[in-house]
């Protein structure tokens, strides 16, 4: 009797035993699907690395020169596209944060120099030089083109001395 | 004959002031870039030399300005965090801040090319007390050419260099002999 009120227990914990796997198989997939969503949601905040790297590709670190910020290897630069980041996550713009590392490290940080002192002259010299060869190419073909009107001196050497002699001594030795 | 040079030194006269011009202007451009090349192959200051004087803000807060610490044997120690020949040193110029500072001896720490965090994290590691402040638009190093780091450049009471070190102390000993040498008298 006693033994059929109460299951016995091997009866009794594959039952339960039963139950308890699904549960923990629910709980189990319900965990990796938090796990799935929750980095999601943490990344949220925290800007790309393209983000940051459409920052980085305008500076250039000191230390490791005519190698832009965004592919530089070092721990250096690490550590700047890092405080790039948290710049962004901070809410700053791209003109801030520019702006930030000039006052950190001075305006040679900058892929392209601010237009002030000495600097003006790499951008003044290119279309310079660009708009003076120009010219000079301009005329160049226009002395060709005049030369090309102009009626041509006579091909006969027959008037000149020299070359009639010159040609009558090749004949000779010919 | 005479006609067709004539005509010639008119077209050769005619376009002399552009000719001017341009060679005026590669002229100046070249001396431009000599002068930037003499500069840049300068090299860093060098014993003998005066120290330049600069003004730091260190981390905490407080401003050193060399120009007024003139009659103190002054070490200056360019450093990063990223740098690891820097670490090989730190202990050392902490202990020989720590052994020298009763005597008068200055020691500065300029944090070159660096982000705050990291640099204050080095600090907190290596234990290092005396004063550190950030090189702000590299301005300091620019003033000592520095080509990297660790350099430390010790000057004494007259502002004159007598010791200058590009890359890491091997030694505690080598620090102490090097502001023992600025210690001891007018430099040369």
């Amino acid at each position: 009797m006693g033994s059929r009120g109460i299951l016995p227990p091997p009866e009794r914990g594959r039952v339960r035993g039963g139950g308890g796997l699904l549960v923990a198989a629910i709980a189990v997939f319900l965990l990796a699907l938090a796990a799935l969503v929750v980095p999601a949601r943490a990344q949220e905040p925290t800007p790309s690395d393209d983000e940051v790297n459409a920052i980085a590709k305008g500076l250039y670190c000191p230390v490791c020169e005519n190698v832009p910020l965004d592919v530089c290897p070092t721990q250096a630069c690490a550590q700047w596209r890092a405080t790039i980041r948290e710049k962004l996550a901070a809410g700053w713009s791209k003109e801030q944060i520019q702006q930030y590392f000039v006052e950190q490290y001075g305006a040679r940080v900058l892929a392209t120099p601010p237009p002030t002192g000495l600097n003006w002259l790499v951008y003044v010299l290119p279309p310079a030089a660009f708009l003076l060869a120009a010219y000079f190419l301009w005329r160049t073909m226009r002395r060709w083109e005049r030369a090309g009107q102009s009626p041509q001196p006579p091909a006969s050497s027959s008037d000149d001395p020299y070359v009639a002699r010159l040609e009558e001594e090749l004949r000779r030795r010919a | 004959m005479t006609s067709t040079d004539s005509s010639s030194a008119t077209t050769r006269s005619r376009p002399a002031w552009g000719a001017a011009l341009v060679w005026v202007g590669v002229l100046a451009l070249l001396a431009l870039v000599g002068f930037g090349l003499i500069r840049t192959q300068r090299g860093p200051v060098a014993v003998g030399s005066h120290m330049p004087d600069f003004t730091l803000t260190t981390f905490d807060g407080q401003t050193y300005d060399t120009a007024k610490e003139r009659g103190r044997v002054l070490v200056v120690n360019f450093w990063a965090s990223w740098c690891k020949p820097c670490e090989q040193e730190a202990a050392a110029l902490e202990e020989a801040h720590r052994r020298l500072s009763p005597d008068g001896v200055l020691f500065l720490g300029v944090n070159y090319v660096d982000t705050e965090p990291e640099a204050l994290a080095y600090l907190d590691r290596f234990d290092i007390t005396y004063p550190n402040g950030a090189d702000l638009g590299t301005r300091v190093s620019q003033s000592f050419r520095i080509r990297g780091v660790p350099e430390t450049y010790i000057a004494g009471p007259d502002g004159i260099l007598t010791f200058v070190k590009i890359g890491p102390f091997e030694s505690l000993d080598e620090i102490l002999t090097a502001v023992k040498t600025a210690q001891a008298g007018p430099s040369s």
